[in-house]
């Protein structure tokens, strides 16, 4: 890690997304500690790298900080709400409205035109207008260059094509925060720097945050905030450049 | 919602083979579901309407359903009686007129007098039981069907004969008589009287056939020695299905037992719900089965798309929307069923209603009774798609549980 020009974080206010003591164990006749007292404050428009060795529990952290998973202790709060106590169809909800994810697999609908797989989330939400939605996820498919591909079908499309779609979808709800998994995991070098382009651009124009988890430590090292795992534990957690936020 | 049933139809069409014979296998189910209960309920009706033409809708005999009162009961109070000796009755309907006229006031209906008693014919030194039946020709016409099968000569001779008789030709068969013979009757009570054949009737019922004998009520109430009485009264209502009602009235009124032909039939009634039960059980199972398709098919859909589930709940989809979507999806393919399945139980029921067959030893032959009605249809429907939601639904709880985290892991 390049930490030459890094600082320690200091305490965000008002935090976006914050973990207090998390933990998680996976019971059995041995349990298994994926993470353990993390502590973690995220504020708005913040570009966030969490890295790790394999198995040091970075994509664990995500699904918790995501709401796919329960912490075993601790509780993890999105825009100052306990999610701790919420119903999973709370849970649901809010991931809907506050949440975008970006995983390694596309997980696009592969029998749905690239431009409904955009409009799936707003579907969901049904807040606008059937041509709102349309103009909305048309929008997006511009914005990340993807304007020629709007009608075609998912397996039409390569692989970083596919993630800048999945991207897209992630952000048809405006959330304010966007969760990367791996998002360029199985992407060549060429992709990968247009995905991580875009991430940031999400964060510097959208005014996003943008947590992604990576083990591309060159690609985290251009991002704004890291965040190093080891064995599931925090072990540093730091500023590369100032960010307009902080 | 209308994006979970335009994902549900993706996965239907994705697995278009499999969903076609899913669909098959309900329409066939459906299909001969609907054959089915229209032939069993046709031939139900059909009989209900022979038996009903058949025999009286109401009759009143000169029974009582509890024993008399004896007079020693109205003046001692006591818990039982033994070696009483009970009162001489007379049996029969007393008064038949004014009896008669009290119904008619208001039983909407027709009404044939009767009496009846056991006798014995003989001809040519060969004796047969009969059941003699003395009836107004003109009156009974109008109560039974017994007319239509008359096969020679004909009930009114009957007014016209005061000694003539109408037997089955099963009887004049075990006698060797004709038509026109002159056959001797002798009353339990020893009276003897000589009767003319002068009609002959063909029932399909054996026992009908051979052992009931019509004559004159008058010719009868001579021979029996019972002027002016008569034990039966038969009542032809207008419509049938007032006959217990009606029959509960009657029976306040005069005090004799009158018998609804249900209650006289109490038996079949049963035996046709016992049918329609196997019936339905069959149908159950024949859904059942195509239940099972219809299963296999959603849970390899759950399985084959468990990244889209996974994704859709990480979105923020609820756990009941992948239940609704995979509900649906089985639903649809039962629906679909049951729409081929009408047009095939349809067509099925034309087809049966042009089948002609023959009773064995009966020269007539006869359709195959139908009774088309909707209500087949919707019931084999409900069945099916009872047994399709059901069948949807197991797999659709998997769905909902499935934790996107397990396949956001596995999936690369």
């Amino acid at each position: 890690m390049t930490e030459d020009h890094a600082t320690p974080v200091a305490d965000t206010p008002d935090p976006l997304l914050e973990a207090r003591g998390v933990s998680r164990v996976l019971s059995g006749t041995v349990p298994v500690t994926l993470v353990a007292d993390i502590d973690l404050r995220v504020g708005a428009a913040e570009y966030v790298a969490i890295t790790g060795p394999s198995g040091s529990g970075k994509s664990s952290l995500l699904y918790l900080l995501g709401l796919l998973d329960r912490p075993s202790e601790g509780e993890v709060l999105i825009g100052g709400r306990r999610t701790h106590e919420m119903s999973e169809r709370d849970r649901a909800h809010l991931r809907l409205e506050t949440l975008g994810f970006v995983f390694q697999f596309h997980f696009l609908l592969p029998e749905f035109s690239i431009r409904e797989n955009v409009m799936i989330p707003m579907r969901r939400l049904a807040r606008a207008g059937e041509g709102a939605m349309r103009a909305r996820a048309d929008e997006l498919l511009d914005a990340l260059g993807l304007a020629d591909h709007r009608n075609k079908q998912p397996d039409q499309l390569s692989g970083g094509q596919r993630q800048r779609v999945a991207v897209a979808r992630a952000l048809a709800n405006e959330p304010p925060l966007i969760l990367a998994d791996e998002p360029t995991g199985s992407l060549d070098s060429k992709s990968s720097e247009q995905v991580f382009d875009i991430l940031r651009k999400i964060v510097e124009e959208r005014g996003k945050t943008v947590i992604a988890v990576t083990h591309d430590l060159e690609m985290a090292a251009r991002m704004h905030r890291g965040v190093h795992l080891v064995d599931g534990r925090i072990v540093s957690d730091e500023r590369f450049v100032t960010t307009p936020a902080a | 919602m209308n994006l979970l049933l335009r994902i549900a139809m993706t996965h239907i069409r994705g697995r278009l083979r499999q969903t076609v014979v899913s669909i098959l296998g309900v329409m066939l189910g459906v299909g001969f579901s609907i054959a089915m209960a229209s032939l069993m309920e046709g031939s139900q009706r059909d009989f209900v309407s022979q038996l009903i033409d058949a025999i009286p809708h109401i009759q009143v005999t000169d029974e009582e359903r509890q024993p008399p009162r004896q007079p020693a009961q109205e003046v001692y109070d006591a818990v039982s009686f033994s070696g009483l000796r009970v009162a001489d009755d007379r049996r029969g309907i007393r008064n038949p007129v004014a009896v008669r006229a009290g119904l008619e006031s208001w039983v909407d209906g027709v009404f044939s007098p009767a009496l009846s008693g056991q006798a014995v014919v003989r001809y040519g030194g060969k004796d047969v039981a009969v059941t003699l039946t003395g009836i107004q020709p003109r009156a009974e016409m109008q109560v039974s069907k017994i007319a239509d099968d008359i096969i020679q000569g004909s009930f009114f001779n009957l007014e016209s004969t005061a000694s003539g008789l109408v037997v089955g030709d099963g009887m004049t068969k075990k006698l060797g008589a004709h038509f026109g013979d002159t056959v001797t009757v002798t009353s339990a009570a020893g009276l003897v009287k000589r009767y003319k054949i002068v009609g002959l009737f063909h029932s399909s019922l054996a026992q009908t056939n051979d052992t009931i004998g019509y004559v004159p009520l008058k010719a009868a109430q001579i021979l029996f020695e019972r002027p002016n009485v008569i034990n039966r009264l038969n009542i032809r209502l207008t419509d049938v299905n007032d006959a217990e009602a009606i029959a509960a009235r009657i029976e306040r009124q005069i005090g004799y037992k009158a018998v609804s032909w249900q209650e006289a039939n109490k038996s079949l009634q049963e035996a046709f719900v016992i049918r329609n039960l196997i019936m339905y059980t069959v149908v159950g199972a024949i859904l059942l089965v195509a239940g099972f398709g219809i299963f296999n098919i959603v849970a390899t859909i759950v399985h084959e798309k468990a990244r889209d589930i996974a994704i859709l709940k990480s979105l923020g989809f609820y756990e009941t929307d992948m239940q609704v979507m995979f509900v649906f999806e089985g639903l649809m393919i039962g629906a679909a069923g049951s729409l081929c399945g009408w047009a095939l139980g349809y067509a099925l029921c034309l087809a049966l209603s042009t089948v002609q067959f023959q009773v064995p030893g009966s020269t007539d032959s006869t359709f195959l009774p139908i009774y088309f009605t909707i209500t087949h249809y919707l019931i084999a429907s409900a069945f099916a798609l009872a047994s399709a939601g059901i069948a949807g639904y197991l797999p659709a709880r998997r769905a909902a549980r499935l934790n996107p985290v397990d396949i956001i892991r596995g999936a690369t």
